[in-house]
């Protein structure tokens, strides 16, 4: 099993790296060796550990998770690049607030539910992007003028100066949004490009866990 | 932060004569002389100043956490709308940093406020109870929330006659708690195992 000894960081500009010292990107791959397809409904094994993950979580960590260190240093990582995070929640307290509202973690695809089994037991998000259409290394820098989020012809153009995970050729997702049009991974991906934001305040034993536990679901 | 930090953070650019200097370990100010200022030395100086915001930042948000996280769900946060249209994750300058610190610890006093206010009104509710405990007859029928005793948010503390009818015309009154939140699954049923088909 490939585990988070293989993942490594990410690129980051020389601005960014001045700017936010702290933040790093932990990239590591992993190969879907699963029967069931990626966006496919997710087996029982996966979706009996979202039902144990459910009835770990209730009202009153839902309302002291934000003081937890982790998910406190996301808050503040918000903050500091701009966004709201009670307008734009962190991902974790989006998961959180999804499981108060539906009574529990509902089961989405595979895929989402691995990552989201990921976050919720580490606090930290991961994202997934199909190895294939990913040019060389990734790395965090930030949106150049006219620059589009991918490489789709229908690819939506972003504003100048958002802070984004790109590879060599173009950014490939925003970072702490969406993912490129045309990059995610669908049903016949078999390899994955995994990704983790880590941030000040969240210690880097808790990304590569999250990387980990997202390849070690995906491999079994 | 220290001085010149924030000198960076207030400085107003019109202001004429008075332009700062900063060495890689040391301070110079100088006034009324016009200096050419190394701009690399410029560029570190407002970068320290932005990670002094990013470090206030967090301090406010913390304490902001904190207590939302402990008077929940009596107070709420109010939410702190950034300014300007294009929203999104960047890297932000001097002056947006800036407005964001000064929302927040605006945001933050408003809260501290309400807290104020929060803790009064509890104490009066607890110096009500008080009262309604040792004179039950001075408060024939007065309700007294849980919730405005900071204890929960269901149930009820009211003065109601002993015995019903009989306590009424005899002047039995008593301080009762109503039971609480309604269970998930609704009230037990009250059928015993006979009457079950």
């Amino acid at each position: 099993m490939s585990g988070a000894r293989e993942s490594h960081l990410g690129w980051r500009t020389p601005e960014v790296e001045q700017e936010l010292p702290e933040l790093q990107l932990l990239v590591g791959e992993a190969e879907h060796t699963r029967e069931q397809p990626l966006t496919g409904a997710s087996p029982a094994d996966v979706r009996e550990r979202l039902g144990q993950l459910s009835n770990r979580f209730r009202g009153a960590r839902a309302v002291s998770i934000r003081r937890e260190p982790v998910p406190a240093a996301y808050r503040v990582f918000f903050r500091h690049i701009g966004l709201e995070p009670d307008i734009v929640r962190t991902p974790i307290e989006t998961a959180i607030m999804e499981r108060m509202v539906q009574g529990g973690f509902p089961s989405g695809s595979l895929l989402e539910d691995v990552l989201l089994i990921a976050l919720v037991d580490t606090s930290v998000p991961v994202w997934a992007l199909d190895a294939e259409s990913v040019d060389g290394q990734l790395g965090i820098r930030t949106s150049r003028e006219g620059e589009r989020l991918g490489r789709a012809a229908d690819a939506p153009t972003l504003p100048v100066g958002r802070l984004v995970v790109a590879d060599a050729s173009s950014a490939l997702a925003i970072l702490f949004g969406e993912l490129a049009p045309g990059h995610e991974p669908h049903s016949l991906t078999r390899r994955l490009k995994l990704f983790s934001v880590q941030v000040a305040g969240v210690p880097r034993v808790c990304a590569e866990e999250a990387l980990w536990a997202s390849q070690a679901a995906l491999q079994q | 932060m220290n001085n010149f930090e924030q000198s960076v953070i207030e400085r107003d650019d019109s202001a004429p004569g008075l332009m700062t200097a900063w060495g890689a370990e040391r301070l110079v100010s100088l006034s009324g002389k016009h200096v050419a200022i190394d701009a690399d030395a410029e560029q570190v100086a407002e970068r320290a100043a932005r990670a002094s915001l990013r470090t206030q930042i967090a301090r406010l948000e913390q304490q902001r956490s904190a207590i939302v996280g402990d008077h929940f769900p009596h107070i709420c946060a109010p939410v702190v709308i950034p300014a300007g249209a294009g929203y999104g994750p960047a890297l932000l300058d001097l002056g947006e940093l800036e407005r964001s610190r000064d929302r927040l610890a605006a945001a933050v006093q408003e809260l501290r406020a309400r807290v104020v206010e929060r803790v009064e009104h509890e104490r009066q509710a607890h110096e009500q109870l008080q009262r309604m405990r040792l004179e039950p007859g001075r408060y024939k029928f007065a309700r007294l929330p849980v919730r405005d005793l900071g204890q929960g948010v269901c149930g009820v503390w009211e003065v109601r006659p002993r015995l019903g009818l009989i306590g009424m015309l005899a002047g039995w009154w008593e301080l009762k708690l109503s039971s609480g939140c309604p269970l998930p699954r609704g009230s037990r049923s009250t059928r015993g195992p006979g009457s079950r088909r």
